[in-house]
């Protein structure tokens, strides 16, 4: 399993309101939808990363907390 | 069997059977593009081969078509590129679509200057048909031996002992070292026991051959490669297309995983689905065969006086046209090895070089092509998810377009950082392929490859090394020197840099200022002769 890293936060104190947007837009949708929704945000927001060292260490960090 | 005119080779009853002896020291099991290349290489450096092909004719059926730039390269070197060129389609587009629109479009060499193109399309009965040609060229030193098959083989430590069955009788022959070029399903590799692990992927893919008259590239009718996801003819699968001289188009059509290959090879299946890529043109189906891809690889090459090259030692599914590509970087890299040991030259231990560079180069190109192949057959809910989303977003997203994977067609592979390269910098580092560049009539890849030879390019002094050759670049020198007419020569390699380059096109070392001490060093580090040198930090 790979090494969970513990980030500090760089939201900039507009975490409400990102909370609010990730919620507002999956409203309506199907669960399937949703799903897809998700998916293409991941895409994104790997592609805004753009460093696959940086994107490693988060997906390693996500997938830590599975079970 | 495809239309090509398949020319039965004879079989000449080997000495052997009649008390005689060869004196060759490797024995090639095999007379496939590999073993063919590996007889040829060794010829060139005067060593003497005996190759041993249980069939009589060329590659049965239609398997590959695709041809990297550097495996021309490396043709050119064997004798053959520029008649593989010749009759080869061209090819260096490839086009991408998603249901009825083209999402994403490569270039694969969109700069001028190389004597060779990205890729041409050549049916391996062709391929092979002129290696063979080639190789009966050398008389005294390649004696290739069709219907003589391999039935075992005894390492003696040191040299191998094979037992060879034919039509008019059975024979042990002796060899220094034995080359295993028999394949995916290698029966040496079986005899031996090896362990050839990896990932078989459960779809069938139907690859179908078909020769039409007038382009099935919509209005156009420039050879390229076409790779559909969900296409409105072939719903939820994938399908490829490419153009084959004599005007052969290859189509590979991904099936269902539980397909039966019976059924899918039936005309009454294969010809609507065919006929939904090219329309109503008439045409007439050369060749139908129903695959399942793997991806395995040997833990290592070299075993004892036992030798695996090509797909004996690895096995891709054919997205990004891996196989006898990397097949033909596995020769181009042991044949100098193994001449300059049986010379003398070199240490046995060169060998081992080969294992290592090679293994790493198979598992660049395994990783590749299961990538793509995971792309294209994708296996969770989660997989197919994530492949639905890059598709739909790459229709108007750039970045989405460069995650579309439908085979990163095969590249040469760099061995920087391996032992035998001397660590050091320059625009082409050590371990490189080398670049090509057109020099006054001539080609860099032509000039160099073949032997160790030291390249200056621009204002850098050559000094004379006993056995390594020197060329000049844009410079005068008391040895054959070059002009760079168009400038790519030293655009591509930098201004006042020498470079020694290995017998394979690889880079070995890059000077500045090099003394014949260096150079010398270099060359008997690319040998094996004096260890490796730390990576200076
Ligand atoms: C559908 C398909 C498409 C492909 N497309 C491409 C492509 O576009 N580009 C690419 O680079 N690669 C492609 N490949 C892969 C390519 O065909 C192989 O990598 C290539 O044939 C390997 O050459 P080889 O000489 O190692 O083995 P083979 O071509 O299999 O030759 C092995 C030889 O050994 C002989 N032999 C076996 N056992 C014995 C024995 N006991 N005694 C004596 N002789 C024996 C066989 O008769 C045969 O002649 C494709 C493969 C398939 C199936």
């Amino acid at each position: 399993m790979g090494a969970r890293r513990l980030y500090e936060s760089g939201l900039g104190g507009s975490g409400d309101e990102i909370y609010a947007a990730l919620l507002e837009a999956h409203k309506g949708l199907s669960e399937a939808e949703s799903e897809a929704l998700n998916a293409r945000l991941v895409l994104l927001l790997a592609n805004r990363i753009g460093n696959a060292h940086e994107v490693l260490e988060l997906i390693e960090t996500a997938r830590s907390y599975t079970g | 069997m495809p239309a090509y005119p398949y020319a039965e080779q004879p079989f000449i009853r080997p000495p052997e059977l009649d008390g005689g002896r060869t004196d060759a020291p490797v024995a090639i099991v095999g007379a496939g593009p590999i073993g063919l290349s590996m007889a040829i290489d060794l010829a060139l450096k005067g060593v003497k081969t005996v190759v041993l092909d249980d069939n009589n004719v060329v590659s049965v059926g239609s398997r590959a078509i695709c041809w990297a730039k550097r495996t021309l390269e490396i043709f050119d070197r064997l004798g053959v590129g520029e008649r593989m060129l010749e009759k080869g389609v061209t090819w260096k587009v490839g086009r991408n679509f998603h249901g009825r629109d083209e999402v994403y479009s490569f270039d694969l060499l969109p700069e001028a200057g190389h004597k060779y193109p990205a890729f041409i399309n050549l049916q391996q009965y062709y391929v092979e048909e002129y290696l063979l040609e080639r190789a009966r060229e050398f008389p005294d030193l390649i004696d290739v031996r069709f219907l003589n098959k391999v039935t075992g083989h005894e390492d003696g430590g040191d040299g191998v002992r094979l037992s060879v069955e034919t039509p008019e009788g059975t024979y042990t022959l002796d060899a220094r070292y034995m080359l295993a070029c028999d394949g995916a399903n290698s029966p040496t590799r079986t005899r031996m026991g090896l362990d050839f692990s990896g990932q078989t992927f459960e779809e069938r893919f139907l690859i179908c051959d078909i020769e039409m008259k007038g382009s099935p590239f919509g209005d156009h009718d420039t050879p390229e490669r076409w790779f559909w996801f969900d296409p409105p003819f072939h719903p939820g699968k994938s399908a490829l297309l490419h153009k084959q001289p004599d005007d052969i188009y290859r189509i590979d059509l991904q099936l269902d995983a539980g397909a039966d290959p019976e059924a899918e090879v039936a005309p009454d299946r294969v010809v609507p689905r065919l006929r939904a890529i090219v329309g109503d043109k008439p045409f007439r189906i050369d060749w139908l065969s129903v695959y399942r891809f793997r991806c395995m690889m040997l833990d290592r090459f070299v075993h004892g006086h036992v030798i695996f090259v090509g797909d004996s030692a690895h096995v891709v599914s054919p997205f990004g046209a891996r196989g006898g590509n990397g097949g033909i970087q596995d020769v181009d890299n042991l044949g100098w090895k193994l001449a300059a040991v049986l010379k003398g030259e070199a240490p046995e231990s060169l060998i081992d070089s080969y294992d290592e560079e090679r293994r790493h180069g198979a598992e660049e190109n395994i990783l590749n092509s299961s990538r793509a192949t995971n792309f294209m057959t994708p296996k969770t809910p989660a997989e197919a998810l994530f492949r639905a989303e890059t598709l739909r977003l790459a229709h108007d997203q750039p970045f989405a377009r460069e995650l579309i994977n439908s085979g990163r067609l095969s590249r040469p592979c760099s061995l920087a950082g391996f032992p035998l390269q001397t660590p050091g910098g320059g625009p082409v580092v050590p371990g490189t392929a080398m670049p090509d560049a057109p020099l006054g009539g001539d080609w860099l890849i032509s000039l160099v490859q073949g032997d160790f030879t030291l390249v200056g390019f621009g204002n850098v002094r050559l000094p004379a090394v006993p056995g390594i050759r020197r060329i000049g670049v844009d410079q005068r020198g008391d040895y054959p020197c070059h002009g760079d007419a168009e400038g790519f020569a030293l655009g591509r390699y930098g201004m006042g840099l020498a470079y020694l380059f290995r017998p394979d096109g690889h880079v070995a070392a890059v000077f500045d200022a090099p003394t014949a001490a260096q150079v010398g060093a270099a060359r008997d580090r690319a040998l094996g002769r004096i260890p490796a040198m730390q990576e200076a930090v």
